[in-house]
């Protein structure tokens, strides 16, 4: 065989296998959510959704507690993590220098690589122990730590892809700088931002580690920001672990409802901006 | 115009950022049922967290508990002995429960830090067993103590081994490695096995000990009975030690053991009991006491009394009536449901003297 | 009146406020707004530094108990108080490694067929997909480990490899199903989109004309992309691979899960082991014991400064690759 048989033979062949790469990444997606479709969608019942967990080995119950606690950790996580993270997104593109904002994002960069078990840890410190108990406040300052950093670092990259001559048309014609920011540029990048938010929340929404020592869990609804709350994560964890078949249902629809939950909010925010990028080439 | 709006955004940041200490401050504590409603809603909520062995009987008699009282709800989280001491003494949860007690060290680390002793107040007896999945065999199997402990001490390896094969001669045990399972969190449970592997083992008392964590030689780590139950259920060849109800619950086979007396004997209420007559009649006045390798022809040898470690000193006097009026209600009514979940009820004795331990809780 | 393409309109002020063209300007609301953002943005800084305090702090006891000892020590015993990270640091070192040995030809490969060799319309619908799989929280992931990845490893997988490389310690011993290599697997699994959306994302920064330079002088298709457009992305891609590391080391839930409960340093990928995240998962509420805790503590430290450090490297590869795009361009 010649050379340049060879070469297109060896073109062909890594073709395939790079193609066989990509397929092969691709399957385990699909496979886990048919899994879950499988395993989880007959115990997506009523009960399920509305009833508050049985005593162990009595069938029956429910995690509509841990349902509506997993809402609660998200609000507050937004709370903490959406104003800071806006407002300092701002600074960084509109109003920074050379010092300030380097280290600002750097320091971003750094939290967000920081092991969400640590964040655990650093809420257990300065939340719990001081307050001397568990509480649905501990738990969502540890995911409102692990917002602040992604929220930060989306807001300045979506502000900066607003283009230059806005903002200098909007001062040409004598609107001051903070003006020309909420008037003007932050509109503009509204829809990358608050999609970005969207991402952020449903990223931590998933997140177990950090409350294990923080939000602790519990049986019933929860009462107050100063009380212990459960969480979905959570409940799929102890449900899985255990060697109960209906803990194991369970865990199984309550996966398919997190997995559900977390894959609408990232398909629909990835539509969304795809056609925002797709728009803004064409402008 | 424009001016406002600036200002009104401006002010917006700054009211969100003190949201969240403001939420803290807002967030409601426990109110007084008002006297007009037909269903109360629940004004205490009192947390405990700890032992993965009562778990099953203590979530029951919340759950009862709270039917009879709707206006308290009792958080359990069965989270480990170990998290139940430890966060006993951080005061992290109102009270705290342990089938280890709390030795010595801890007491006095828990008086240092609080100011007043932690209670230990005994609520069932229950059992460790040993359950196993070997492919083929449903048999009722017979654990001598050596067999165990070197089991655990990684010296016997494989099912067929003659120190297993001898006390069970109608049994085919097939050529398949042991896989040990053990607990990888702190737990209860762990320190009554390791309690009376320590008894009956000197080489394992010197070179493991006795706690609620332990350096393990060999084996597995489950979290939680259930933890253990799950591994041992899912893995062929596996040994695992749990509290009875959880090999029943789960349909695990577990097996009989052979006790001081020498003869084999199968946990269950009557075993357990039998184990803990002797120290019904001499129970020290802190109820900390080892019931494991107890004497008596009857006796089962990995049973243990469970302890909720309930702080001397309640400042909320609200949660202070609630939680002894739940002991007086656990020492009494509540014991009635022991039996369906397989554990034994307290002697007697011991109930008289834990309600005048009551009273200690001020 | 000038309309972005997203239609907001830029209004004339009723009434002109003087010069205020300076960035950073000296107006009453400009002043204040750049203090209120900024005090935001320091808010980040306060939050990492304070972390780090807090960590070190609250590991005082067993640092100096144990001063440098700690990392090199194998032992984890309550009992009698001695604590060791080694065997976590090899635990996660190990099922770090397994992870990016599948996932690192797996995500290249798949990378450059995205990049490169893929008609555009099944590019960006695969990446899309790969990309969603970021999207799967830990817990589901462990959730699936627990009940298809370790049956299939303890009946199919171990033992065809204990068949073929059984003469390796690597896989010899029991096969428990939980394990390093079961840890491994499903750590591959979490990793593989990060390789595979940066590394994608890098080689397409690689600007055309040295594509098209490649194409001209007569190379295949697969000569080009691997002989010219790989190598000039190549510090990009060992980023991306540092990033995905990054992201090993610190998972908590899915390798807690599967990894077996046991401080333990031994050959067999099929042995028990644990993870630094998941024994302070594990251990963390329930250390009886100041020094037991702040042992976890500072285990949670070493992790820090070890996933700080290689992200620290990663973010310099990649933008070094991003720097040296944009000039060749």
């Amino acid at each position: 065989m010649n050379r340049l048989t060879w070469r297109k033979m060896v073109n062909a062949v890594m073709s395939s296998v790079t193609a066989l790469c990509a397929l092969i990444a691709v399957v385990p997606l699909l496979f886990v959510l048919g899994l879950l479709v499988v395993k989880g969608t007959s115990s997506l019942n009523w009960a399920f959704f509305t009833k508050l967990p049985v005593p162990v080995g009595e069938t029956g119950g429910g995690i509509a507690n841990a349902i509506v606690g997993s809402a609660e950790l998200l609000l507050l996580a937004a709370l903490f993590g959406v104003p800071l993270g806006v407002a300092g997104g701002i600074y960084l593109s509109e109003f920074g220098g050379w010092g300030v904002p380097f280290v600002v994002r750097y320091a971003a960069d750094l939290l967000v690589t920081v092991p969400s078990i640590v964040i655990g840890i650093f809420a257990y410190a300065v939340v719990v122990l001081p307050v001397g108990h568990f509480s649905a406040l501990a738990g969502g300052f540890a995911l409102g730590v692990m917002l602040l950093p992604i929220v930060v670092t989306n807001t300045e990259q979506f502000l900066r892809t607003v283009p230059v001559w806005l903002r200098e048309g909007s001062l040409a014609l004598g609107a001051g700088h903070w003006k020309t920011t909420m008037s003007v540029v932050v509109p503009a990048a509204m829809q990358g931002i608050l999609t970005g938010i969207l991402l952020a929340l449903a990223r931590v929404a998933g997140e177990t580690a950090p409350l294990i020592f923080t939000a602790f869990n519990n049986a019933y609804w929860n009462r107050g920001l100063n009380q212990p709350v459960s969480s979905l994560p959570y409940m799929i964890w102890i449900y899985g672990i255990s060697a109960y078949d209906d803990w194991h249902r369970q865990a199984w629809a309550a996966a398919l409802l997190l997995l559900g939950l977390v894959l609408v909010v990232n398909v629909l925010s990835r539509l969304v901006l795809a056609r925002r990028m797709a728009s803004r080439r064409i402008a | 115009m424009m001016n406002r709006r600036s200002l009104v955004s401006l002010l917006g940041l700054a009211v969100c950022a003190g949201l969240v200490g403001l939420g803290s401050l807002l967030s409601p504590g426990p109110s007084n049922v008002s006297i007009a409603e037909p269903v109360p809603l629940p004004s205490v909520l009192i947390n405990a967290a700890g032992a993965t062995f009562p778990y099953p009987i203590y979530s029951k008699w919340f759950s009862e508990y709270h039917k009879l009282h709707p206006d308290v709800e009792f958080n359990y989280q069965s989270v480990g002995s170990g998290a139940g001491i430890r966060q006993t003494i951080d005061k992290t949860v109102d009270f705290g429960a342990s089938d280890g007690p709390m030795n010595d060290q801890q007491l006095a680390e828990a008086k240092q830090k609080l100011g007043y002793d932690i209670l230990h107040f005994p609520t069932v007896l229950g059992a460790d067993v040993p359950c196993y999945n070997i492919p083929g065999v449903t048999a009722e199997l017979k654990f001598t103590p050596e067999s165990l402990s070197n089991i655990y001490l990684g010296k016997i390896t494989k099912w067929n081994d003659p120190a297993l094969t001898g006390p069970n001669p109608g049994v085919k045990l097939p050529n398949t490695d042991i896989v040990v399972v053990h607990r990888s969190d702190g737990s209860g449970t762990t320190y009554i096995w390791t309690d009376y592997l320590s008894k009956i083992n000197p080489a394992w008392a010197s070179k493991v000990g006795r706690n609620t964590s332990v350096n393990w030689p060999v084996g597995l780590g489950g979290k939680g009975n259930e933890g253990v139950a799950g591994l041992v259920k899912e893995t062929p060849g596996a040994i695992g030690y749990v509290e009875l109800i959880y090999a029943i619950q789960t349909h695990i086979p577990y097996g009989v053991v052979e006790n001081k007396a020498g003869k084999f004997i199968k946990a269950d209420l009557a075993s357990v009991t039998a184990a803990a007559t002797g120290a019904a009649a001499n129970m020290p006045d802190d109820f900390r006491v080892s019931i494991t390798n107890a004497p008596g022809a009857d006796a089962y040898p990995i049973s243990s009394f469970t302890w909720l470690l309930i702080p001397s000193h309640i400042a909320d006097a609200t949660k202070r009536d609630d939680i002894k009026a739940f002991l007086k209600w656990m020492l009494t009514d509540a014991q009635q449901y022991n039996e369906g979940l397989d554990y034994a009820r307290l002697p007697k004795a011991v109930v008289a003297k834990e309600m005048t331990q009551i009273n200690r809780v001020q | 009146m000038a309309t972005s393409n997203t239609g907001v309109e830029v209004r004339l002020p009723s009434a002109p406020r003087g010069r205020g063209l300076r960035l950073g300007g000296t107006r009453g609301v400009d002043l204040i707004a750049k203090m209120l953002t900024l005090v935001a943005a320091v808010s980040v800084l306060l939050v990492t530094v304070w972390l780090v305090i807090e960590l070190w702090e609250q590991s005082e006891l067993s640092r100096h108990a144990f001063g440098f000892r700690f990392l090199l020590d194998r032992a984890w015993d309550p009992v009698f108080g001695h604590f060791g990270a080694m065997p976590f640091v090899y635990g996660t070192l190990v099922t770090s490694a397994v992870a990016m040995l599948i996932a690192i030809p797996l995500g290249v490969g798949a990378a450059i067929f995205l990049a490169e060799l893929a008609p555009r319309g099944l590019s960006d619908t695969l990446t899309f997909l790969i990309e969603l799989l970021a999207a799967v929280p830990s817990v589901v992931l462990g959730l699936v480990g627990i009940f298809v990845v370790v049956p299939w490893v303890r009946t199919s997988f171990g033992p065809f490899l204990k068949d073929i490389f059984g003469f390796l310690p690597l896989f010899q011993g029991p096969i428990y199903g939980v394990g390093f290599l079961t840890a491994g697997l499903v750590l591959a699994i979490m990793v593989l989109p990060f390789i595979v959306s940066i590394s994608r994302e890098v080689l397409l920064s690689v600007p055309n004309d040295l594509r098209e330079g490649a194409l001209a002088l007569g190379s295949t298709h697969w000569e080009s992309t691997w002989k010219v457009v790989v190598p000039t992305a190549g510090t990009g891609i060992l980023g991306s691979i540092f990033l995905g590391l990054a992201r090993a080391l610190g998972e908590t839930m899915a390798v807690s899960m599967v990894i077996g409960g046991t401080p333990q340093i031994a050959a067999s990928l099929f042995a028990p082991g644990y993870s630094i995240a998941s024994v302070i998962a594990d251990q963390f509420a329930e250390a009886t014991g100041d020094l037991f805790r702040q042992s976890l503590v500072e285990l949670g430290l070493v992790l820090f400064g070890i996933t700080v450090l290689l992200h620290a490297v990663a973010r310099l590869l990649v933008n070094t690759t991003a720097r040296k795009a944009k000039g060749a361009a």
